[in-house]
């Protein structure tokens, strides 16, 4: 009477992952082709490239930082300030955010201070960072905290109030307390929403990493990127972006992965993206339509909450 | 799923628990029920028996869920008194488990990990948890779905993991809310017959609600009537859990009274 596994997205569409990955490689090459196209010829139609570097300066330019030993140290200073400031704040805020779901005091108490200071965007900060800290670095990883903390918190708080009561009624009625309840119902319940909120956290942590670092790094990529831009190095400056780019690919990636292997347990289909409006699932037998509706609805929230927030 | 099989390890299980009278007494006294501010049942007089059957029937919304919520502590009386063997009842505890209408398993753990859970909050060592857990899934016929998660299953089969884990923890009343709600008539049936088989020895005390009357008078020693917010009769059941006595004259006469008293 089990199920069949569950045949997984790309399977039903219409390439096969060969064909998938020559296209993504090809989207990515068709790009930077034009974009050596354009810099090459210095089009100037309404948009200016005869200023533009090209793709062959910026390799170039970053085939020389990637022999000076300048390069890694940006790179290791502002990945050691994100992974410190987001950890704390993936901590805090899964903290914050169950307290603030769970308990009515604490809702009273924190609520209105957090829906004061949520609205300020952390890298307006940068004044209370440098008046509050002794350091430029701690400042900046302040500022990273703040930025990851209230997405993570926001979506820490809907997600545990969004559990089914019959969880915690069922370990209540098996003598289970609140640590129990805690440990085994909410935290795990809430696990994917709180994973939407580190996914969001994570992006709007290198936004203003790198801001932080313009305005007051010593050493970083932000800091870098600044510097070659007041000093009129253009394919310096795009060194720069291509780091943050991969950078930040790099760490969502970590975080997106982490959040597959740790909400496995979730009926596979939100996670497919494709499979929400136009292929119908297939092994729909066994399958009773109120397991369907919750299915489907950690993605809906979470694609709201990642609206809202950004 | 041939669970006839798999009665003489219930028994040897069932022996084995520390604490020998198994049911329990529970009493409600002159007793408003309900949420705060929105009773819902009034004036609920009831004694429930040690051991006993008692299977309760009503239209929906009439408050079937609020009652069996009430005596596991889950809601505390408006008025009145709930007790259990004379002692009143204080908040939702091991002893009188709850098994929902369907998705009361923890859809993060696999079948197996929801039948330890209550045997974890007891601290039972880790490697007799596993045992325990795979006798109850072997009982209740479901030996190679252990390691699957709940969705992966049909849902008679998570109703019956429900069964499985709301037993493991050796409960002295079992709270049962619509447990077979959602399933169809055939597997319905079965259900019926492996609950029968599976509390026979455990000698919990059952409170089973339904809205279906028939499987209120097959299962139930006694079948009890709600409506109007109000608990209409409590009636002793000719010849309970006998697939036979379908057609027995007394049991036809009742099933005619519940009907008509239930107003359908």
């Amino acid at each position: 009477m089990s199920r069949p596994a569950p045949r997984t997205g790309r399977n039903r569409r219409p390439f096969k992952p060969i064909g998938r990955y020559a296209l993504r490689v090809g989207a990515v090459a068709a790009a930077l082709g034009l974009w050596q196209l354009l810099t090459v010829l210095d089009v100037d139609l309404w948009l200016r490239f005869s200023q533009f570097p090209t793709v062959t300066d910026v390799a170039d330019a970053f085939a020389d930082r990637l022999s000076g030993a300048d390069y890694w140290r940006d790179l290791t200073d502002s990945l050691t300030r994100i992974v410190t400031g987001f950890l704390l704040a993936a901590v805090l805020g899964v903290a914050v955010g169950v307290l603030v779901a769970r308990s009515r005091p604490a809702e009273d108490l924190l609520g209105p201070l957090l829906e004061m200071v949520r609205p300020i965007p952390a890298i307006a900060l940068v004044p209370v960072a440098i008046l509050l800290f002794p350091s430029n670095e701690q400042g900046i990883v302040f500022i990273t905290f703040t930025a990851a903390f209230f997405p993570v918190l926001v979506s820490t708080r809907h997600s545990v109030r969004a559990l089914i009561p019959v969880w915690e009624e069922a370990v209540l009625t098996m003598g289970g307390g609140r640590w129990h309840i805690l440990g085994s119902v909410v935290l795990p319940g809430a696990l994917p929403g709180i994973f939407g909120g580190l996914s969001v956290g994570i992006g709007v942590s290198w936004i203003c990493v790198i801001s932080a670092e313009m305005i007051s790094g010593q050493y970083g990529v932000g800091y870098r990127t600044w510097q070659d831009y007041t000093i009129v190095y253009y394919p310096g400056v795009f060194v720069g972006m291509v780091t943050i780019g991969a950078l930040g690919w790099l760490t969502s990636t970590a975080v997106e992965l982490v959040g597959r292997r740790l909400t496995r347990w979730l009926p596979r289909t939100s996670y497919i993206p494709a499979a929400r409006p136009t292929t119908p699932r297939t092994p729909a037998h066994a399958r009773r339509a109120p397991a369907a509706v919750r299915t489907a609805q950690p993605s809906d929230t979470e694609e709201a909450r990642d609206e809202h927030l950004v | 799923m041939s669970t006839s099989s798999e009665t003489k390890p219930e028994l040897r299980t069932v022996d084995r628990a520390p604490s020998s009278p198994r049911g329990t007494r529970l009493t409600l006294h002159a007793t408003t029920l309900g949420r705060p501010h929105a009773p819902v049942l009034a004036d609920v007089d009831l004694d429930i028996a040690r051991g006993e059957i008692l299977t309760v029937v009503g239209p929906s919304g009439c408050g079937k869920s609020t009652l069996l919520r009430s005596l596991a502590g889950l809601l505390p009386p408006l008025a009145g008194e709930i007790d259990q063997d004379g002692h009143r009842l204080a908040g939702p505890s091991a002893e009188r488990a709850l098994i929902f209408q369907e998705d009361a398993l923890l859809p993060w753990r696999t079948l197996r990990a929801n039948v330890e859970l209550p045997l974890a909050i007891r601290r039972v060592p880790r490697s007799r948890r596993r045992v325990e857990a795979e006798e109850w899934l072997t009982r209740v016929g479901l030996a190679d779905h252990a390691s699957q998660l709940p969705h992966r299953v049909s849902g008679g089969q998570r109703q019956r993991a429900q069964l499985a884990r709301a037993l493991a923890g050796h409960p002295r009343a079992v709270l049962m809310d619509e447990p077979f709600g959602a399933l169809d008539a055939q597997t319905r049936a079965g259900m019926q017959d492996l609950l029968v088989e599976v509390l026979r020895g455990t000698g919990a005390t059952v409170v089973f609600v339904t809205h279906d009357v028939d499987e209120a008078l097959f299962l139930g020693d006694r079948v009890a009537l709600l409506g109007a917010g109000r608990l209409l009769a409590v009636r002793d059941v000719p010849h309970p859990r006998e697939r036979t006595a379908h057609d027995d004259a007394a049991r036809v006469a009742l099933r005619r009274d519940v009907l008509t008293s239930l107003g359908t």
